[in-house]
């Protein structure tokens, strides 16, 4: 551990004006693993992508490989320069056997065929000394999981990697088989490979890192040798922002709190929920925090019927209900604004007009079926009145609107039902500040006619500053709640110790 | 970011001028879209006529125009229904000859004959639910569905007649396949054909336009995993469109059987579904569903009607009709998509 294998100095990446990566200076050697840590959106996919190639950093930084300054282009520059990632959602293809995929790309061939024979020897090796328990023949589609990211390591083995990037490797392996992955990042390790290993748990961090490198907006704001891997020393760095004063609450949270509106108990769909329950009273916004895949998302769509559930019930102003279609959640009063407002939610093409009108136009028809288009037109104008809608008219299709706007017509669907529950998912994802800030006075409100409000966000700032009640999940349970009391606030660090289950570490 | 557009950032004073010159854009937008192939069928007509010298507008050729379209025009509405929720519907052809085939056996029961009408009717209408209920509730892709009813339903055509010609020279409800509605005594009048297609097409756009179905069947369309998150039947339109496709399948059989008192389950309606997708594409309707007009369709249907007609004037040799028509097929197409670029999204 001497020289570096890996130096980046004042790599920046600029987006249409945005900065998701300023002036990052990283340095890593051979024989470590080096852990990346931060919230969602802090820069770590950036920089993977930067050194993948996929992205070209902005001009003025540098990139050192063994002490010599390269530059990282197209798709297969990172692995011309000795990296290999290994990303999430793995990159196999299932229909080809495992030394094809190993040789993807680079096949050997013998005057125009392909030398499958030499390609199936070629890998032998590699996969023993992984220990891997499958042939080179075998179909990647008859594999594991865990097998399959076997198989990215022998290919980045195969590459002669000298750099491995994993991204959250352990997402979709079970407890052993993430045993066994991190028995052979070790492995990995004593054999000289540098290893940078992005991952949100706490635990696995501790297990694995030789250092810490957190960034928070695109910056880095701190790395730790060994002896310094704490749990609040790295949340601390991970979330430490202001919480600026742009958020509305004005709405009394006790006031509301008399009957529970919607109360989900126990809800699964045997993958990414495990028995949830929550409460949501009238008048009250409860937040919803977690990291990426902790189940939120998949949870309110077990709610409002999207998905079938294995088991639960939902209880609406203490009357179990039966949902199992996104519609008769709407006709319940639950309705739910999805965190993917182009795939999910609005129709682009279509007018504004019918994009606020689509959930009531059953309900406005006059002899049952034909459309009323005074009522429509009547309720577009005042939604676009009432949230401040900036477009020509209520007749231009939804798809030219900016982020902000497209965010309102959406809401205004939702509220055209006037509903009792209001589940909204990332509300202000893509949206810009203006926008953000009205988004959070119509939350506050609604809270304050009545609604009940629950609001799945990943900006902690964000639900801090909106929320009376913070329930977070984690892995697809309640890890628990955290509530505001008169002299204590809701906390970054509180939640965050929740979300990455740091709680247990530290007791 | 994205809200630095047109309309996000503008004063208020101007915002009212802005927003009416936005609108008046909008509508010329609109209107050139609606018109859409319109120019296209004018100037195939105009250039037809000075090619014939000048056979091309008369009232009895624009009436053969007019018939020799109204069955390509029935199909092609159902087929609309089916485009714009992003699917196709294939068996049209075989869903026609099997109505005719249906309805000219019942009308020879001596008892039952004046039902063979509405016979046909439900035998588009049956097919068209089957077809729809196999998309929606088994989630099959309506290609591979289609593709099959094209062939058993044909298979079916030819069952009902024992595989031969069925004829029936005294079919009741005769006038609706060679009639004519007299306008003006003696100077003007249409053939009942056209009458019902031109019905058809105005059904069709009530339905897209005035009713809640019709801003369904666009949502499906236009997206389909936010239709059914936004509560909308998604199943229940599929149907209904497939649905609709049969029963107007059914009704050009019973055209086909009344204009020629006779149907042949085998050749009957072969490959009419592609001229009716094809009139609906000519029609500027999103092949990837969500976009599209009614009108459009009826356009796209007289396209085909008159490049058969002009090109037959003209004395253009069967094999080379084939060439010229989907050359300008491609063309016509080509040149939409050349028009609507940089206009709206496609």
């Amino acid at each position: 551990m001497n020289d570096p294998i890996l130096e980046m100095r004042g790599v920046s990446k600029t987006f249409f004006g945005i900065k998701a990566l300023r002036a990052v200076d990283l340095t890593v050697y051979a024989g470590e693993i080096h852990a990346l840590m931060g919230e969602n959106g802090a820069g770590k996919s950036t920089l993977m992508k930067i050194l993948s190639g996929a992205y070209r950093p902005d001009p003025g930084g540098e990139i050192r490989i063994e002490g010599r300054a390269v530059r990282i282009e197209g798709p297969l520059g990172g692995r011309a320069a000795g990296i290999s990632i290994i990303y999430q959602e793995l990159s196999l293809a299932p229909n080809l056997t495992v030394a094809e995929n190993i040789y993807l790309g680079r096949e050997i061939s013998r005057s125009g065929l392909l030398a499958r024979g030499t390609m199936r020897e070629g890998v032998g090796p590699i996969l023993t000394r992984l220990g891997a328990d499958f042939l080179p023949s075998t179909l990647v589609a008859h594999l594991s999981m865990g097998q399959r990211q076997l198989v990215e390591i022998a290919r980045a083995l195969h590459a002669r990697s000298k750099i491995l990037i994993m991204d959250e490797p352990t997402t979709s392996l079970s407890a052993a088989e993430s045993e066994r992955l991190f028995a052979l990042i070790r492995q990995l390790r004593a054999e000289g490979l540098a290893i940078i290993y992005i991952s949100h748990r706490m635990d696995e961090v501790y297990a694995l890192g030789d250092r810490v490198t957190v960034l928070r907006d695109g910056r880095l704001v701190g790395s730790l040798d060994k002896p310094e891997i704490r749990a609040d020393t790295i949340v601390r760095l991970m979330v430490g922002r202001d919480v600026s004063s742009f958020y509305k609450k004005d709405h009394d949270p006790e006031a509301g709190r008399g009957h529970p509106v919607l109360a989900a108990i126990d809800m699964a769909d045997g993958q990414r929920v495990k028995g949830c329950s929550l409460t949501v009273h009238a008048g009250e916004v409860v937040g919803l925090a977690g990291l990426i895949g902790a189940g939120r998302t998949e949870l309110a769509h077990l709610i409002i019927g999207a998905s079938p559930k294995t088991s639960g019930r939902l209880e609406l102003e203490g009357r179990p209900v039966e949902i199992r279609t996104p519609g008769e959640a709407l006709e319940a009063g639950i309705a739910y604004l999805t965190e993917d407002r182009k795939a999910l939610g609005l129709f682009l093409d279509m007018s504004c007009l019918d994009n606020i009108n689509l959930a009531v136009l059953g309900r406005d028809a006059k002899l049952g079926w034909v459309l009323d288009r005074d009522k429509a037109r009547e309720r577009a104008d005042r939604a676009f009145a009432g949230l401040s809608i900036r477009a020509a008219n209520v007749g231009v299709p939804a798809g030219g609107l900016s982020g902000g706007n497209q965010q309102k017509v959406l809401l205004s669907r939702l509220l055209a039902i006037a509903p009792k529950v209001l589940i909204l998912d990332e509300p202000t994802r893509g949206v810009d500040v203006g926008a953000k800030s009205e988004i959070y006075s119509i939350i506050d409100n609604l809270a304050k006619a009545g609604t009940a409000i629950l609001v799945i966000s990943s900006d902690l700032p964000e639900i801090i500053g909106i929320c009376d009640r913070v329930v977070v999940m984690r892995s697809g349970h309640i890890a628990g709640e955290v509530t505001r009391g008169p002299n204590s606030p809701l906390t970054q660090e509180d939640i965050m110790a929740l979300a990455t289950g740091m709680e247990h570490l530290d007791a | 970011m994205p809200d630095n557009g047109a309309s996000g950032g503008q004063p208020a004073a101007t915002t009212t001028n802005g927003a009416a010159a936005e609108t008046k854009r909008q509508r010329v937008r609109v209107l050139i879209s609606a018109l859409g192939m319109l120019p296209v069928l004018l100037t195939l007509c105009i250039g037809f006529h000075l090619l014939s010298e000048g056979r091309f507008f008369t009232g009895q050729n624009l009436g053969i125009v007019l018939q020799q379209a109204a069955v390509n025009t029935v199909l092609a509405a159902g087929m609309t229904f089916v485009i714009l929720t992003g699917g196709i519907d294939l068996s049209v052809g075989s869903i026609l000859a099997a109505s005719a085939m249906a309805g000219l056996t019942l009308s020879k029961v001596p008892e039952l004959g004046m039902l063979w009408l509405p016979a046909a009717l439900l035998t588009g209408l049956g097919f068209g639910v089957v077809n729809g209920a196999l998309i929606a509730l088994l989630r099959l892709p309506p290609f591979i569905v289609t593709l099959g009813s094209l062939t058993a339903v044909r298979g079916l055509a030819r069952l009902l007649g024992a595989d031969t010609t069925v004829f029936n020279p005294s079919i009741p409800y005769a006038f609706i396949g060679n009639g004519s509605l007299t306008l003006i005594p003696g100077v003007a009048s249409i053939p009942w054909l056209s009458v019902i297609a031109l019905l058809v097409i105005f059904v069709s756009w009530l339905v897209l336009r005035r009713t809640v179905l019709g801003v369904h069947i666009y949502a499906v369309g236009g997206n389909e995993s936010a239709a059914r998150l936004a509560g909308i039947k998604v199943w229940a339109v599929l149907i209904f469109v497939y649905g609709v496709s049969g029963l107007f399948a059914g009704l050009g059989g019973a055209m086909q059987a009344a204009r020629l008192y006779a149907a042949n389950g085998l050749q009957l309606g072969q490959s009419y579904e592609l001229d009716a997708i094809t009139a609906v594409i000519l029609g500027g309707t999103s092949f990837v569903g969500g976009i599209g007009s009614i009108w459009g369709t009826l356009v796209g249907a007289l396209i085909i009607a008159v490049l058969s007609n002009g090109l037959i004037l003209i004395g253009v040799s069967d094999i080379w009709q084939y060439v010229i028509k989907g050359l300008v097929i491609i063309g016509a197409v080509a040149l939409d998509r050349y028009r609507l670029q940089g206009s709206a999204r496609t």
